[in-house]
C-alpha cells in the first residue's frame, strides 16, 4: 500500500519534472531581453524586426522610464540589455555591479519637443510664454530624463515658478504623450521620436542650448554576458542599419 | 525632517478623497441597494452586474474609459467647460468621480445584503402603524441595516485608499491634488528613495491590519448582541 503510494509520488515528481523542463526549454531559446526607456519604443520595435531578419534572434522589450527600469534591474530582473534614456543610470549599473563594465556606449542623442494635437497652438517659444492653457503635460523629471530636460527648458526660459502649477506628470514619456494626444492635456513636451513619423498637431522642436544633451546610453548587463543573442543585438546597434532607422525617428547618433 | 515633510500632503489628500468618496459612496449606493432590494423591474439584475463590475474589471479598463469620459470629448469635460476648465481628468473632482465608480460594489454590496436581511416583515409593520414608506426608511430600515453600512462604509473607505491603477491612469501625479499615498509609494519605490517609502508603506500596512481586524471584532460583536 505504501509502495503504491510512492510510485504514484514519484509519476507525480517525473511530470512536474517534465513540465520544468518545458519551461526551461522555452526561457533558453536565442532571446535577447531588453529593458527600452519609453522614448525609444517606436525605434526599438523597428529596430527589432531588422535585428530578427538579419541574425535570426529575438529581441523582447520592456518599455518603462529610465528610472523604473533601473529598479527593476538593481532588483534582479531577468534583462540582457538596458537601453537608458541618461548616462548616469547606465553608470550607476556597472558600478554598483548590475552590468558589464566596459560596454557602456551612447546609442541615440533625444530631443525633446513641444507638442499639440491642435494644429494652430504652438508657434513657438511665445506658446509657453504667454501660457495660454490649462495644462502643460511633462514626464516625471525624477525617473524620466525627458522629463528633467522639460523641467530645464522652462527653467532656462525663466517660466518655471510660472508654469508650475499646469503641470501634470506622465509615469514616464508615453504616457505623457498619451495625456496630449487624448487632450486632457492642451500642450506637453514630449519625445521628438514619438512624432516623428506623422505632421498631425503642431510642433516646436526645442532648440539644443535650452537643455543639456539628453544623451542615452546602452548597457550590456550581467545576465546577457553569455547569451550570444544579447551581443548580436549590442553589435546591431553600432551597425549602420540600425543608426539609419534611429535617426530617422529624429535621434542624433555618435561615432 | 524635510523628508517628514513631504510625507504629509499625500496622507493628508488621501484621507480627504476617501473621506468624500465614502461620502458620495454612501449617498448613491444607498438608493441602489434599496431598489435592488425591493425593486421587481426586469432591469434589476442587468443593474445589480452593471454595478459589480468594478470588482472583476482591471483598474487599467475603468482607467482607459475615465480618460477619454473625463476628457474634453466626453462628459466630464463639458462639465468642466461649465465652470471654465476643459477636463475633469488631473482634477481632485475626477478622482472622487474614479473612485466612487470603482469602489461602488464594495457598498452596494453589503447595504444590500443587510436591506435583504430586514426582509418586507418590519417595514408592512411600520406602514400598519402609520408611517409614510420615507420614514419608515429612515426610522426601520436604515436602522435595522446598520451593520451592512458600517461594513459598506468600512470597505468604500479602505478600498479608495488602497486605490492604485485607476489613479496613476487619470491623476496625472500632481502634488497635493492628485498625487495620493499608493502614487507616493510608488514614485519613492521607483526613485530607489526606500526610506519614506518603508514609513509609508508600513503605515499602510498597519493601518489595512487594524481596520480588517476591528472589522472582524466588530462583526462578531454585532452578531452576539443581535442573539
Amino acid at each position: 500500500m505504501k509502495k503504491t503510494k510512492i510510485c504514484q509520488n514519484n509519476k507525480f515528481l517525473i511530470l512536474f519534472l517534465i513540465f520544468w523542463g518545458l519551461t526551461y526549454k522555452i526561457a533558453l531559446a536565442e532571446n535577447v531581453r531588453v529593458a527600452v526607456a519609453a522614448n525609444f519604443t517606436e525605434v526599438a520595435n523597428e529596430i527589432g524586426q531588422a535585428f530578427e531578419q538579419k541574425t535570426g534572434h529575438k529581441a523582447l522589450y520592456s518599455f518603462g522610464s529610465t528610472g523604473q527600469l533601473f529598479t527593476q534591474i538593481s532588483q534582479g530582473a531577468p534583462f540582457d540589455i538596458f537601453l537608458a534614456a541618461d548616462q548616469s543610470r547606465p553608470k550607476k549599473a556597472v558600478e554598483d555591479g548590475y552590468a558589464v563594465s566596459g560596454s557602456q556606449f551612447t546609442y541615440a542623442v533625444g530631443k525633446i519637443a513641444l507638442y499639440s494635437e491642435d494644429p494652430d497652438f504652438i508657434k513657438d517659444e511665445k506658446t509657453l510664454r504667454e501660457g495660454k492653457f490649462t495644462k502643460i503635460a511633462i514626464a516625471n523629471p525624477s525617473t524620466a530624463p525627458y522629463g528633467a530636460a522639460a523641467v530645464d527648458v522652462m527653467k532656462h526660459l525663466g517660466l518655471y515658478s510660472k508654469l508650475e502649477s499646469k503641470i501634470v506628470q506622465g509615469n514616464n514619456i508615453a504616457q505623457t504623450y498619451q495625456f496630449v494626444h487624448s487632450l486632457n492635456a492642451e500642450i506637453g513636451f514630449v519625445a521628438l521620436s514619438q512624432i516623428s513619423s506623422h505632421n498631425n498637431g503642431s510642433r516646436w522642436i526645442i532648440p539644443a542650448d535650452l537643455y543639456s544633451e539628453i544623451a542615452q546610453d546602452a548597457v550590456l548587463l550581467n545576465e546577457g554576458e553569455n547569451n550570444e543573442a544579447a551581443l548580436a543585438f549590442i553589435n546591431f546597434l553600432k551597425n549602420p542599419l540600425a543608426r539609419n532607422i534611429i535617426e530617422k525617428y529624429g535621434y542624433g547618433t555618435k561615432q | 525632517m524635510n523628508e517628514i515633510a513631504d510625507l504629509w500632503p499625500p496622507i493628508r489628500l488621501t484621507l480627504e478623497l476617501a473621506t468624500i468618496t465614502t461620502i458620495g459612496l454612501l449617498m448613491i449606493g444607498t438608493p441602489i441597494a434599496w431598489w435592488l432590494c425591493h425593486s421587481r423591474s426586469k432591469w434589476k439584475d442587468i443593474v445589480a452586474a452593471v454595478v459589480t463590475l468594478p470588482i472583476v474589471l482591471p483598474p487599467t479598463v475603468i482607467g482607459f474609459y475615465l480618460l477619454i469620459a473625463l476628457g474634453p470629448k466626453g462628459p466630464g469635460g463639458w462639465i468642466a467647460g461649465l465652470y471654465g476648465e476643459r477636463s475633469l481628468a488631473f482634477t481632485f473632482q475626477g478622482l472622487v468621480i474614479g473612485s466612487i465608480i470603482y469602489s461602488l460594489p464594495f457598498v452596494v454590496q453589503p447595504i444590500r445584503n443587510a436591506f435583504e436581511a430586514i426582509g418586507k416583515r418590519p417595514l408592512e409593520v411600520a406602514s400598519t402603524l402609520g408611517a409614510s414608506p420615507w420614514n419608515a426608511f429612515w426610522t426601520v430600515a436604515v436602522p435595522l441595516a446598520r451593520p451592512g453600512f458600517m461594513t459598506g462604509t468600512i470597505l468604500g473607505f479602505t478600498h479608495t485608499i488602497g486605490e492604485f491603477g485607476v489613479v496613476l491612469m487619470i491623476g496625472g501625479n500632481i502634488a497635493g491634488e492628485t498625487k495620493v499615498l499608493s502614487v507616493a509609494i510608488y514614485d519613492y519605490v521607483e526613485t530607489l528613495e526606500w526610506t519614506p517609502a518603508h514609513i509609508l508603506a508600513g503605515g499602510m500596512l498597519l493601518f489595512s491590519f487594524i481596520i480588517i481586524l476591528s472589522m472582524i471584532k466588530f462583526e462578531k460583536y454585532f452578531s452576539k448582541s443581535a442573539q
